[in-house]
């Protein structure tokens, strides 16, 4: 009976909307056609904006290309935007800005992998839960406390104390993964056509070659570590490392994301052929997430690239080549704390020529930027291509 | 109808109340801790001025002047022409106040043997031509050299005292954004050298005498200490009689004024 009455409920809905008269249709497609044009306008406001700041920086770069050209800007080094005359090569700055965010990302990168794999593959659900928080939490640390960690912890420990802790940190990184490498270069390398004596012989004797190679290097790198003078803290392997803590929870977030959406099916697929947890991850999990992690390497990378407050405060800021160019222990001088410590004085009044090649580094690193985000558009479609069997 | 009115209206009064006894400096980093301490006593003894001092350089300091964003600007260096012309250009008369005077000490860090250096010395460590301490009488430490940043008055007051019109910073020397950051740097850096305002030289740091004279209230007044500047606040055209501005910037010329400066550890202007 109640079915009834509300079926004719709903009927008389129905009746209501079909008999509307023109004019309420008319205001009813208006509404609509309203609605979608506020929903549209509003998230094409994030698009324009791109546009807009794209527009806005090359419209201020330009000028500096006409006035100094790009032969000076990209392939001399001597920086004195504000000598007489002044000279604007940014080649010393190009080259830390890529020295510093290279060391980040390889800094940042295995552990941020490997984290990534731990949280999805191998730790349980709940330290999962309460971990993975945990990590992202130092993404909320506002860069100006790194800068002031880098510049009162970091730097004075570097200098006092340089030699020492990077052997100390080489080896406890070295030692254990050195040792774990050669196990497993043992096991891959011993031929498999033998006998099992003489391949559980010829194991143990690779093994321990590689071993003692390992250990040797160790050794001899750590003396030579220890024996390192660092005499400024500020400098880009400073800079570095805490563009890579940075960098940190965008990798292991991302890759997470990547290694988890590769499936429970897919693992238990392996599984059930009887791989290890080791093979599975490495064979089956790995190559299926494998443009996930790249993405997350991206990021990390912008992430690196972009920061400006850090390598300010802990970078040295020196407009130098460094000698050899991978020297790590020197000062350089980024792009980004460029253009935020000379944008005040580099005001249109007073020489607009270092007004604009501040506006010229902008459009350098956007474009940087854009190239990574394309690239990594690019291989996410490739990689969904494939695994779709295209 | 009528409430909503009233409130615009009282909103409208509070904020023309405010806008009477709101003042607004900007600029250097050197002479912020003045204008800070200025600020702080006078608000205190003026209850419901609200005065805010920002610090972000000499030159953002005679930007913001330029473009209306602050009443007063703290500059540890004068005016440079481009900057004069530009405010020509907008029509902005700016008036000159000299609040005190400052010496640019060179600091080395406390266990640095050398305790003093010439002018030319200064210069080639600088350029580059001097690397190690052992070259000017210390121990075989490689030097160190720290400038701030060019966006700092303190930046230009070095290199018109010291470098001249020729000479050029080398490549290698690091920047800093601030006279606080330089003392920090120097004072855990062994090879160190630097330079920051007299107020920033404390214990922590060693400042070196140049062609012989220590730099101190004395030496800054009887100008025998050759790295020594005057302070300045720029203000649009002479400030009206009576206005905020005139009354603030009177302060300084009062005993309050001066025991102010010196606690900071400038040279105040009666020293003269």
């Amino acid at each position: 009976m109640q079915n009834k009455r509300s079926l004719e409920v709903i009927l008389n809905d129905c009746n209501n909307v079909i008999t509307l008269s023109s004019r309420d249709q008319m205001v009813r497609r208006l509404l609509s056609l309203l609605g979608r044009g506020v929903l549209f306008s509003i998230t094409s406001v994030a698009a324009l904006a791109v546009l807009a700041i794209i527009y806005f920086i090359a419209k201020d770069a330009i000028p500096f290309f006409q006035q100094v050209g790009l032969k000076e800007f990209f392939f001399t080094k001597s920086w004195y935007p504000t000598g007489e005359p002044a000279q604007f090569g940014a080649a010393a700055i190009f080259v830390g800005s890529f020295l510093i965010t290279g060391a980040a990302v390889i800094i940042a990168v295995p552990p941020g992998v490997f984290a990534a794999f731990c949280m999805s593959d191998v730790l349980s659900f709940n330290v999962r839960q309460f971990m993975k928080p945990v990590i992202e939490m130092l993404a909320a640390i506002p860069s100006v406390v790194y800068g002031f960690f880098a510049l009162v912890v970091l730097a004075p420990l570097l200098q006092n104390h340089g030699g020492s802790t990077l052997a100390m940190v080489w080896w406890i990184l070295a030692l254990p993964i050195l040792l774990l490498g050669s196990y497993v270069a043992g096991d891959l390398l011993t031929p498999e056509k033998l006998s099992h004596t003489a391949v559980r012989a010829c194991r143990i004797v690779i093994t321990v070659v590689l071993m003692t190679l390992s250990l040797l290097l160790i050794r001899s790198v750590g003396t030579l570590l220890l024996g390192l003078e660092i005499s400024s803290g500020v400098n880009a392997l400073n800079a570095s490392v805490i563009l890579g803590v940075m960098a940190l929870p965008t990798i292991v977030s991302v890759s997470e994301d990547a290694l988890q959406a590769a499936g429970r099916e897919l693992r238990e697929g392996s599984y059930a052929l009887g791989a290890t947890r080791a093979e599975t991850i490495i064979k089956v999990v790995l190559p299926a997430s494998i443009s996930g992690i790249f993405s997350a390497v991206l990021l990390g990378v912008m992430r690196a690239l972009g920061e400006t407050m850090v390598v300010w405060m802990a970078s040295g800021n020196a407009a130098q080549v460094p000698k050899p160019w991978y020297n790590l222990l020197e000062p350089v001088r980024t792009l980004t704390a460029t253009i935020a410590g000379d944008m005040g004085e580099a005001d249109q009044m007073t020489g607009s020529a270092h007004y604009h090649v501040l506006f010229a580094m902008a459009l350098c690193l956007l474009i940087f930027s854009f190239s990574c985000n394309l690239i990594g558009e690019w291989i996410v479609n490739r990689q969904r291509k494939r695994l779709r069997g295209e | 109808m009528k409430k909503s009115l009233l409130l615009v209206g009282l909103i409208a009064g509070v904020m023309t109340v405010n806008a009477e006894q709101k003042l607004v400096m900007d600029g250097s980093t050197t002479v912020g801790p003045i204008a800070k301490a200025f600020a702080e006593y006078y608000m205190r003894e003026n209850p419901g001025v609200n005065i805010t001092v920002s610090e972000s350089g000499s030159g953002n300091g005679a930007k913001a002047l330029l473009n209306g964003s602050c009443d007063i600007a703290n500059l540890s260096r004068d005016l440079k022409d481009a900057e004069k012309a530009a405010m020509k250009e907008k029509g902005v008369e700016p008036c000159k106040h000299v609040v005190a005077f400052d010496a640019l000490p060179v600091i080395v860090h406390p266990s640095n043997r050398v305790k003093g250096l010439t002018i030319d010395q200064v210069r080639d460590i600088y350029t580059g031509k001097i690397t190690n301490w052992k070259e000017v009488g210390g121990s075989d430490r490689k030097i160190v050299v720290i400038s701030r940043d060019t966006n700092s008055g303190t930046f230009e007051t070095f290199m018109h005292l010291v470098m001249g019109e020729d000479a050029k910073i080398k490549e290698s020397a690091e920047y800093t954004g601030s006279n606080g950051a330089v003392r920090q740097r120097v004072q855990m850096t062994k090879g160190a050298i630097g330079y920051a305002g007299l107020g920033f030289v404390d214990r922590s740091v060693k400042p070196l005498s140049i062609n012989g004279i220590e730099p101190s209230a004395d030496t800054v007044v009887d100008k025998t200490y050759p790295l020594a500047r005057e302070l300045y606040m720029f203000t649009k055209g002479t400030p009206a009689k009576g206005s905020l501005v005139e009354k603030f910037l009177d302060l300084m010329k009062t005993e309050k004024g001066e025991e102010i400066v010196e606690e900071i550890g400038f040279v105040p202007l009666g020293a003269k």
